[in-house]
């Protein structure tokens, strides 16, 4: 045992992947496929007047066209979490339709589809539909849609809020303790809208059979079981048992392919329609302006320090968009997973924030990477770091002074946090020394005040997060509002001849699930990983899941396959018992067999595997087949926590940032996979940098988008970002059974605050305490005039 | 338009191409609009390469034309009569694969995989910029340079810069490149697991 566990194994994914073989939805064509193109609103608000389709219909192979008037109009897409209002209000969830029909509610909504025999000619046709708007005043920013007179997104109700939310203590107590305290520390800024950019784009092939009745929907998701679920219950009305989702290889996801969105109910309904499969495949102007975007909060922020710096409270109000519709998960973005978030890594004792979460003409927002999340790690290592400064205190020094001390969970209990949660484990302090110690942390003070004297700008920015994944005990998430169970199912089918199929709910989109999964089936089974295959994103295959989102993989999925195996062993014991004709408490399984202690007499697991599926000589009562599901809901969160450090140079004369070191100190629990582990941060890193000194969906006053392109909307690239640093400490979770929590959130939660410190410490001695991300060249020159 | 052509098949206006793909010749009759992204992909079943953007903004639709690196995306098929294009279906010989190919694996240069047919053409085709002495936007002496360029690496970002990788595995990406280019194979920093964190992985 033991063989795989914590090595970095090669994935197996590789070879398929670089020889150009994966198989994402866009790479299948079905025999007789049509396909598909959408006439999208050129306004973010207007009422559609008519909608004329005669000239559309005699195009070249136009096969169908359906708009809002047609009967998929009637349907919507649900939401999946429910926030009400804190005064028991109950939340407002307008319909979200699949095509709109008398009203346009942001840039990009579909009109019509349009269906062909080629995709040229479906566009060609798309050109020929005649849709005349009469254009409304639209409001895209969260807290300008709150101010009096303000464009109202769903008129069925008088004001733009989906629901006003809060969390913590007492709101008067906090403002007392902020009255009182030695120095309070003040921020407003805005956590500037994203867009997630999976480079793979949306795609979808749906497909009728009508001699069985039933439906394929190929899908870009990380969500299949999720998708048909809603889609069968509340969008289609189909029977869900007649409904199949494939989602195999899926280019990256980062959030945006957790929803269900119009277009995947929309073709499936289609394709039943024409009795012909229909694809459609977003492009990258569709992606930027239809799929669900990220953050959009605008915060005010006030924390408390006494005069040694400890904080006494943190008072938060902030608006967060919700765009023009409520996305799958997007209530549960800025409140569930980001109010429990505020506790941070540090003892205060007091806090509240306030959410007021409005609709815009804007698209749905939802979760990015770390969803809520990096929105909690950016406030609270921005505005501890600002106290610091305007204190005149050292940043580490004054981490040092407020983190909770180190527990295991298992001696000392869970951290009980002021915002709901429990923490499990966590070791904070040893996360930053060790980052400390990588940077050279003194050493790196001297060099920079000597940077000075020659005009050149140095900064190093500390960022000590905290997030909380394994999502989630679904006990906890459905007393928040979920309308899920967040558990999952992990199925081990042993076939006869010993190899073995493992069949999970969870997705991969890139994280090397197949390679890990195997890796500690192989180990716990102690059998070769050549002998095992993880099999996902297919509803058909696998039994049910709730896919992949929240860095729950490993920690819920993979605790579900733990929990089958143990099964399989232990009816595999009873097994290899019988044919040892000895008591099964005197056999040991290792290497792969049953021993009998202290002697020679064994029977290996194909042996055993073999005699479950022809069970000639087989014990008494015992079923045949050796084959176990089981579902896996966890009993709290986890809680991967880190110390990201940024070291930057500005240019003195244009305010260009270079990043020049970034070290990530990231704990996750035991480690399966070191080198995959190293992948997801280095990417969530390079997600958080982005966010930092480039991306930003930025929406005019009409609501038109301006950064709709790679042009306008600047993705990070090789030459944005230094070799990433980085490291581990190690502290088991507590509660699931492979001591892991969770590492794809983790870089992109932890680095943002990091650069945007560095920076701030680089021009801090002319005066600079905060500046708006992106830090844009003009942005940081502009901060450095002031 | 030519009523003939339109029952026939689905192309409005009809052109005829012939090139070399992957070795093998091939005559493509193509809607005119098509882009050699999408005869590749839809005309010639070869999905490896991608789509991410159609722009020529993001890489993932690079080839190898000619033996430098072609945004496939923004390349009419029509414009290539003659060309000889190599695809990443055709970098593996048989069973083996290309230098870079391997390089990708050992130093973990990908996550989903999307970008990734992108990023080893460009990456196999700098490889001939470099040999040729080909100058980039950060070359710092644009007249006095010399072919078997040794490329530093803020050189191999700036030259790769033009394939975004959603995923972030630009480290890897760049490592991978450095070791088939200048043998430095300096391995990644995974550190093996200690047996104490076995060990308590297995505690219950
Ligand atoms: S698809 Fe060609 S550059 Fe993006
Ligand atoms: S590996 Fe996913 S975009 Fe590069």
């Amino acid at each position: 045992m033991g063989e795989f566990i914590g090595k970095s194994v090669k994935r197996r994914e590789d070879a398929r992947f670089l020889k150009g073989m994966g198989k994402y939805t866009d790479d299948i064509k079905l025999p007789k496929m049509t396909h598909s193109a959408f006439v999208r609103s050129p306004y973010a608000h207007a009422k559609i007047e008519n909608v004329d389709i005669s000239e559309a219909e005699k195009a070249d192979g136009v096969v169908a066209i359906f708009t809002g008037k047609d009967a998929c109009g009637e349907y919507g897409v649900p939401c999946g979490w429910q926030v009400d209002f804190k005064n028991g209000e109950t939340m407002r969830e307008p319909k979200h339709p699949l095509l709109a029909k008398d009203k346009i509610r942001h840039l990009g909504e579909a009109v019509t589809i349009v269906i062909a025999e080629t995709l040229e000619q479906a566009r060609d046709a798309a050109e020929l539909v005649e849709v005349d708007y009469e254009e409304l005043p639209a409001v895209t920013d969260p807290k300008k849609a709150m101010e009096e007179g303000a464009p109202l997104v769903h008129d069925d109700w008088d004001s733009n809020a989906a629901f006003d939310w809060c969390i913590g203590n007492d709101r008067a107590e906090v403002e007392a303790a902020l009255e009182k305290a030695h120095h309070v520390t003040e921020m407003e800024y805005r956590n500037q809208r994203l867009a997630p950019n999976a480079m793979e784009p949306r795609s979808y092939i749906a497909d009728y059979d009508v001699n069985g009745d039933k439906y394929t929907l190929y899908t870009s998701t990380q969500n299949p079981h999720l998708i048909r679920l809603l889609m069968c219950a509340f969008v289609l009305g189909l029977p869900e048992h007649k409904v199949r989702i494939v989602s195999k290889d899926v280019g990256g996801g980062f959030g945006s392919k957790i929803y269900h969105y119009t277009e995947e109910a929309l073709l499936t309904w289609a394709a039943k329609e024409i009795g012909r499969p229909v694809k459609w495949t977003s492009d990258r102007s569709e992606a930027f302006l239809t799929d669900a975007h990220g953050r959009d909060h605008v915060v005010k922020s006030r924390m408390g320090f006494d005069k040694d710096g400890k904080i006494v409270a943190h008072l938060t109000d902030e608006y967060c968009g919700m765009g023009a519709y409520l996305s799958t998960f997007a209530p549960a973005v800025p409140t569930y997973l980001h109010g429990t978030l505020f506790q941070g890594v540090y003892t205060t004792p007091l806090i509240h924030l306030n959410v007021i979460a409005p609709f815009t003409h804007t698209v749905p927002v939802d979760a990015y990477r770390g969803a809520g999340r990096p929105e909690a790690t950016y406030l609270l290592e921005r505005i501890i770091s600002k106290g610091a400064q305007e204190m005149g205190m050292d940043a580490a020094e004054i981490r040092y002074k407020n983190f909770i001390p180190p527990f295991d969970g298992v001696e000392e209990a869970g951290y009980q946090t002021q915002v709901a949660l429990q923490y499990d484990s966590g070791n904070y302090e040893a996360a930053l020394k060790k980052g400390l110690e990588r940077l050279g942390y003194d050493d790196f003070r001297k060099e920079q005040s000597e940077a000075r004297k020659n005009g050149r700008l140095l900064g190093v920015g500390i960022s000590t997060y905290i997030e909380g994944c394994g999502i989630a005990p679904s006990a906890v998430v459905g007393a928040l509002g979920a309308r899920a169970g967040l558990y999952e199912v992990g199925q081990v089918r042993v076939q006869p001849t010993g190899k073995v199929s493992v069949f999970t709910g969870a997705h991969s989109h890139g994280q090397g699930h197949e390679t890990v999964f195997a890796q500690f089936v192989a180990d716990k089974l102690g059998i070769d990983m050549a002998d095992v295959e993880i099999e996902h994103g297919d509803t058909d295959q696998v039994a049910f899941g709730m896919g992949t989102y929240g860095s729950r993989s490993l920690a819920v999925g993979g605790s579900a396959i733990i929990k089958s195996i143990d099964k399989i062993l232990e009816k595999g014991a009873k097994i290899a018992a019988h044919k040892l004709e000895a008591a099964e408490d005197d056999l040991e399984y290792a290497s792969g067999k049953w021993t009998v202690k202290g002697t020679d007499k064994s029977v290996s697991f194909g042996d055993v595997a073999l005699t479950a599926y022809v069970p000639h000589n087989y014990p008494e009562g015992l079923e045949p087949g050796l084959d176990f599901s089981s579902f896996y809901d966890p009993s709290n969160f986890t809680y991967p926590f880190g110390t990201h450090i940024a070291v930057v140079e500005v240019d003195a004369d244009t305010g260009a940032v270079e990043l020049q070191r970034f070290i990530a100190v990231d704990d996750v629990g035991n480690i399966m996979n070191p080198m995959i582990v190293e992948g997801q941060i280095h990417g969530g890193v390079a997600q958080g940098v982005g966010q930092a000194l480039l991306e930003e969906v930025a929406y005019d006053e009409a609501g038109q988008m301006i950064t709709g392109s790679y042009m306008d909307y600047a993705m990070p690239r090789a030459d944005d970002l230094p070799m990433i640093e980085t490291e581990n400490t190690v502290t088991p979770c507590p509660h699931n059974p492979l001591g892991v929590k969770g590492a794809g959130e983790a870089g992109a939660i932890g680095s943002t605050p990091a650069v945007v410190n560095a920076v701030v410490d680089a021009l801090a001695h002319l005066g600079v305490t905060d500046i708006q991300m992106p830090l844009k060249p003009q942005t940081v020159w502009k901060a450095m005039q002031n | 338009m030519n009523e003939k052509i339109k029952k026939n098949s689905f192309l409005t206006n009809q052109i005829q191409v012939s090139l070399k793909i992957n070795a093998k010749n091939r005559s493509l009759t193509l809607d005119s609009r098509t882009s050699l992204l999408d005869a590749l992909r839809e005309h010639l079943e070869l999905n490896g390469t991608k789509k991410g953007c159609d722009h020529g903004q993001c890489g993932a639709c690079t080839v190898i034309m000619n033996g430098k690196r072609q945004l496939s995306c923004l390349t009419l098929a029509a414009t290539c009569e003659g060309a000889n294009v190599l695809t990443i279906e055709g970098l593996a010989k048989k069973d083996k694969m290309h230098p870079m190919q391997g390089a990708f694996v050992k130093h973990d240069g990908f996550q989903c995989g999307y970008c990734t047919p992108g990023q080893i053409c460009s990456a196999v085709a700098l490889l001939q910029e470099a040999k040729d002495g080909d100058a980039s936007y950060v070359t710092a002496d644009v007249r006095n340079i010399s072919k078997e360029l040794k490329l530093s690496e803020e050189e191999i970002r700036e030259r790769l810069s033009g394939n975004i990788c959603r995923c972030g595995a630009y480290n890897n990406i760049v490592q991978a490149f450095k070791e088939v280019h200048s043998a430095d194979d300096e391995m990644p920093t995974w550190k093996f697991a200690t047996k104490m964190q076995m060990k308590s992985a297995k505690r219950k």
